[in-house]
């Protein structure tokens, strides 16, 4: 007989099988993902899933008897009662006497079917409907988020890394602790040797011992090194985690009977990528949802999303209300401010020339980022025509700075350019 | 082997601790267990397997795996090795699933069986779990798989392991060389008709399949490459059928003469198709190969469900009392073993919300413990019943008989005692399409024994459980239709939506159109008929 241990074996055996298999079901997983994403609230896209596709790619026929048809017989355990000849009513959707038929993997007929997706396969799916570019996509997923801080001295490491300073003061120590002789030390016995053997008369005992004691310090001298792997330090460096600062993160969005749920469903993605991205840079990232229509109000996740309200769209409400929170509990010296706004396209004309002061003046200088999209169906804007916004903010665009980006989104696919510049300039080429 | 989510006190009334007749020397105390230890057990209970109880095994390695390495044996069908189809890995989500929220605990063990005999025994077990596993396995199932003459006749244990690291990079390799879809396109279409792919009385025989499968496929690559002509491959593509010259076709028809040619009747449509089908390229005919293969192999493990179980837990149960009367097992491990020994062999009654069919554990252990009951010490009944061994003294001669020579069907058939009918409360019943109730046949009475016997029997015979499907002409040289026969027993036709789905992968395979007639056994009536084209 013989064990062998097969538990340091390499795991997931099968991943080939569920690549296999994930990209059969691929068009309803992509559905299942599109449904967990609206249910899920922006600051918990970061995980796995459960989801439950019906798919007909993932049926395994095979010839099996019919049901409910036919003469059967068939034998049970645990009569208690029964005689021959007793009759048992079948029950009305005709299944056969207790013969329950289980679901199973292995099962015919059933299409329904659920499991796990893990985060990474999820994240997957989230970005490509997005269409991130891939060396985004490598960096958001990238739990660790780590930069190489100082963290003392270790014993080994590359050369490039010896501490020099370290290494000379452990050899000086060495040194003098095992009396290594000094240059100067056998300069001067040498000296005093060649004194004692020029005198006259020569006193041979003298010279002996002197010769003597130069040979014991030479050696020493060899034995002993100069520098002795032991004395070796090296600066050493650990990843830490993230730079311990915190962010918040605006996201306003227009609450008008206009907005169309998915409109909605296509900020909210918005909402999300920015939330990755900048989990992935701050420790702590907090959320601020406000919604407006002539007036705006702080709210939380649910509403901002599911509610709607009537009223005009007055957008300079929300960056007021944004102005509100920042001063009473974001202080710009404290926390990054991101801001994400999404509308789709309509304010009272005369609001805009407000909107612009707000922002150039009071909210673009203590912002990090303030990122703009305009969702609209895809008919709507295939002419030339622009939208108050649009027009209002392309100003800004044009002489504000670099923290300012604006687009029109029709589809997930639109919306990673408004993070482009963030995405390379601030953050990803950096972390 | 797993455990019913039940609760021990079920059968604790029957379970009495035996008495000891040596002092107590246990091989082991406590939950804690190391290679060494594994080791001495396994040789303290070849004492009494190999010695008191004769059974005969192939080598055994042991094989000690994580739990998430348990979930991937589950998707391979419990082979050590697979090749690579989506199916597995959706069997892999599912298992992981239900596992995560628990709905289902992992088996104790997984045994294959090949030479040596691989047995899976997971690291969370308990040294008390690991005994059992061991004896339950490396033994018992071990001993079933050597000598039970189903899995002499259709398995190879020496070749299994190679033939699936044959048939893996066979995949793989096709993989790379026709594309994942085109292999999933062939393999699915095999998988579908992969009950259809057994050939019942075929013996198999004994060479070493994966390398005559490596060397056939040697040599044909050989050829490939050996008559490649870059001017011929401009011509347009013959089919390697045969070559039919025009009178011959005309003078052939669909005759006698050649549906003996092509073996027909044939009912294993996979080997039908693997030789005939006019569209298949070689790869392809090699893939039906390896799924039938593999069908192949796992046919007597369905055919002895029941008898498999049932010996390994006889066999285990044997051992771990044994041990414990020689003082080599604790009290403390005995109970525990007692308590997953019931909840293995736990019969839910029929109206039981646990109720999932007969508990082959149960139903096995019950009656191989009756055979050694009636061996020993025969009621005149069990005299009148069984004459050829009550009293004879030799249980594990009897048993070691059963085990090598019967299957699931004729062991019921042969062995069920009125005391196991009665101690299970069996009943038959019958289920007739246009009665509104079921009506019960026979009970466990002196004029139900032999009926509830008989039908129990019928019940485990697989030919039964599978439809019986046969193909029945195929017109190689004029229409190319082929015609599949389904013989309908008791008015129980083919479900429709799954049949034409299967048929759809049948169509495919064959190339041309697939027309299924299902036929009445006893009129001989036509009921039903399916006719699928293939896809394009």
């Amino acid at each position: 007989m013989q064990i062998v241990d097969r538990r340091l074996n390499p795991k997931s055996k099968s991943l080939g099988n569920r690549q296999r298999f994930l990209r059969r079901a691929k068009a309803e997983i992509r559905e299942a993902v599109k449904d967990a994403i609206k249910s899920r609230k922006v600051s918990e896209i970061d995980g796995g899933e459960k989801v439950t596709i019906r798919s007909k790619n993932l049926r395994e026929p095979s010839f099996g008897l019919g049901r409910g048809i036919g003469n059967r017989d068939f034998v049970l355990p645990g009569n208690e009662q029964y005689k021959v000849g007793d009759a048992i009513p079948k029950p009305p959707n005709g299944g056969g006497g207790g013969k329950g038929r289980e679901g199973s993997a292995d099962g015919e007929g059933q299409d329904e079917f659920s499991f796990v997706l893990s985060r990474d396969e999820f994240l997957d799916l989230f970005f490509d409907d997005l269409k991130l570019p891939n060396l985004v996509k490598v960096k958001l997923k990238d739990l660790k988020v780590s930069k190489p801080a100082r963290a003392g001295f270790s014993a080994d490491g590359s050369p490039a890394r010896l501490n020099h300073v370290r290494t000379m003061r452990n050899s000086l120590g060495r040194r003098i602790a095992l009396r290594r002789p000094t240059e100067a030390e056998i300069k001067a016995l040498e000296d005093e040797l060649a004194a004692a053997e020029g005198r006259s008369p020569l006193d041979e005992a003298v010279v002996a011992e002197l010769a003597r004691q130069l040979e014991h310090k030479r050696r020493m001298r060899k034995t002993i090194a100069f520098i002795d792997p032991l004395d070796l330090r090296y600066n050493r460096f650990e990843r830490v985690p993230k730079p311990t600062t915190q962010a918040v993160m605006f996201c306003l969005m227009d609450a008008s009977a206009s907005m169309t749920e998915s409109l909605k469903d296509l900020a909210k993605r918005f909402f999300m990528l920015l939330h990755l991205f900048l989990t992935r840079h701050y420790r702590e990232v907090h959320i601020v949802f406000i919604r407006h229509t002539s007036t705006a109000a702080t709210v939380d996740e649910e509403t901002f999303f599911r509610g709607t309200e009537t009223g005009g769209t007055v957008i300079s409400s929300a960056l007021d209300e944004m102005l509100r929170v920042v001063k009473q509990s974001y202080s710009p010296a404290d926390w990054n401010i991101y801001a994400a706004q999404a509308s789709d396209g309509d304010n009272f004309h005369d609001d805009m020339p407000r909107c612009m002061q707000l922002l150039s003046k009071e909210i673009l200088p203590v912002c990090q980022y303030f990122a703009y999209i305009e969702t609209a169906h895809g008919e709507r804007y295939s002419d030339t025509l622009e939208t108050q916004v649009w027009s209002g903010y392309s100003e800004l665009e044009d002489t504000a700075s670099a923290n300012f980006a604006m687009r029109r989104v029709t589809s997930p696919e639109d919306i990673f350019p408004v993070f482009r510049d963030l995405f390379s300039a601030s953050g990803m080429a950096a972390a | 082997m797993t455990s019913a989510t039940t609760s021990p006190a079920d059968l604790a009334g029957e379970m009495r601790l035996p008495r000891r007749s040596a002092p107590l020397k246990p091989l082991f105390d406590g939950a804690e267990w190391d290679f060494a230890l594994i080791n001495r057990v396994y040789d303290a209970m070849g004492d009494i397997a190999l010695g008191e109880m004769g059974l005969d095994i192939y080598p055994n390695q042991i094989e000690v795996i994580t739990a998430e390495q348990m979930l991937d044996a589950y998707s391979s069908i419990g082979m050590p090795l697979m090749y690579r189809h989506w199916s597995f890995g959706k069997r892999f989500a599912y298992d992981e699933a239900a596992y995560r929220k628990g709905h289902r605990s992992l088996a104790f063990e997984i045994v294959i069986n090949s030479n040596p005999c691989i047995n899976y025994i997971m690291e969370e077990n308990s040294m008390t779990m690991q005994a059992l596993v061991v004896a339950h396995a490396a033994y018992g199932h071990n001993h079933f798989f050597k000598n039970n003459n189903q899995f002499q006749q259709h398995t190879q244990a020496d070749h299994i392991i190679d033939y699936l690291s044959f048939a893996k990079t066979f995949v793989a390799d096709c993989e790379d060389r026709f594309g994942q879809e085109a292999v999933e396109l062939t393999l699915d279409a095999a998988h579908a008709l992969m009950n259809q792919g057994v050939s019942r009385n075929m013996k198999i025989r004994a060479r070493d399949p994966a390398k005559r499968e490596f060397q056939r496929e040697m040599a044909r690559r050989d050829y490939e490459e050996q008559t490649y002509d870059v001017l011929n491959r401009t011509l347009p593509q013959i089919n390697r059928g045969e070559p039919i010259s025009p009178a011959s076709a005309a003078q052939l028809g669909s005759s006698a003469a050649e549906q003996r040619k092509l073996g027909l009747p044939e009912e294993n449509l996979l080997y039908f198709l693997e030789k005939n089908a006019p569209k298949l390229a070689d790869w392809q005919r090699e893939l039906l190969r390896i799924v039938r293969s593999l069908s192949q192999y796992f046919y007597p493990q369905r055919q002895t469900k029941l008898m498999n179980e049932g010996c390994a837990t006889f066999v285990h149960y044997e051992i771990m009392n044994r041990l414990y009367e020689r003082g080599q097992l604790t009290d403390g491990s005995m109970l525990e073993f007692l308590h997953s020994h019931s909840s293995v062999v736990f019969q839910p009654s029929f109206n039981d919300r646990r109720y999932s069919g007969m508990n082959p554990y149960a139903l096995g252990f019950a009656m191989m413990r009756d055979i050694q009951r009636i061996c020993i010490e025969p009621t005149d009944e069990d005299r009148a019943w069984f004459p050829a061994f009550a009293g004879n003294n030799d249980p594990f001669g009897t048993l070691r008989e059963a085990w090598a020579n019967y299957r699931d069907e004729s062991f019921v058939l042969q062995y069920l005692s009125p005391k196991v009918m009665r101690d299970f409360h069996l009943f038959a019943l019958r289920d007739e399409a246009k009665d509104p109730a079921v009506r019960i046949t026979a009970i466990h009475d002196e004029q139900g024994y032999r009926d509830v016997r008989r039908r129990l029997s019928r019940s485990y015979d697989v030919a039964t459980q599978d439809p019986d499907l046969q193909i029945t002409d195929a017109d190689l040289s004029g229409s190319r239709r082929l015609v599949v026969t389904h013989t309908v027993r008791n008015g129980i036709v083919l479900d429709k939506g799954e049949c034409e789905r299967t048929l759809q992968h049948l169509a495919r395979l064959w190339g041309y159109r697939v027309r299924l007639i299902e036929v009445d056994g006893e009129s001989g009536r036509v009921l039903k008929e399916h006719e699928v084209l293939p896809m394009p």
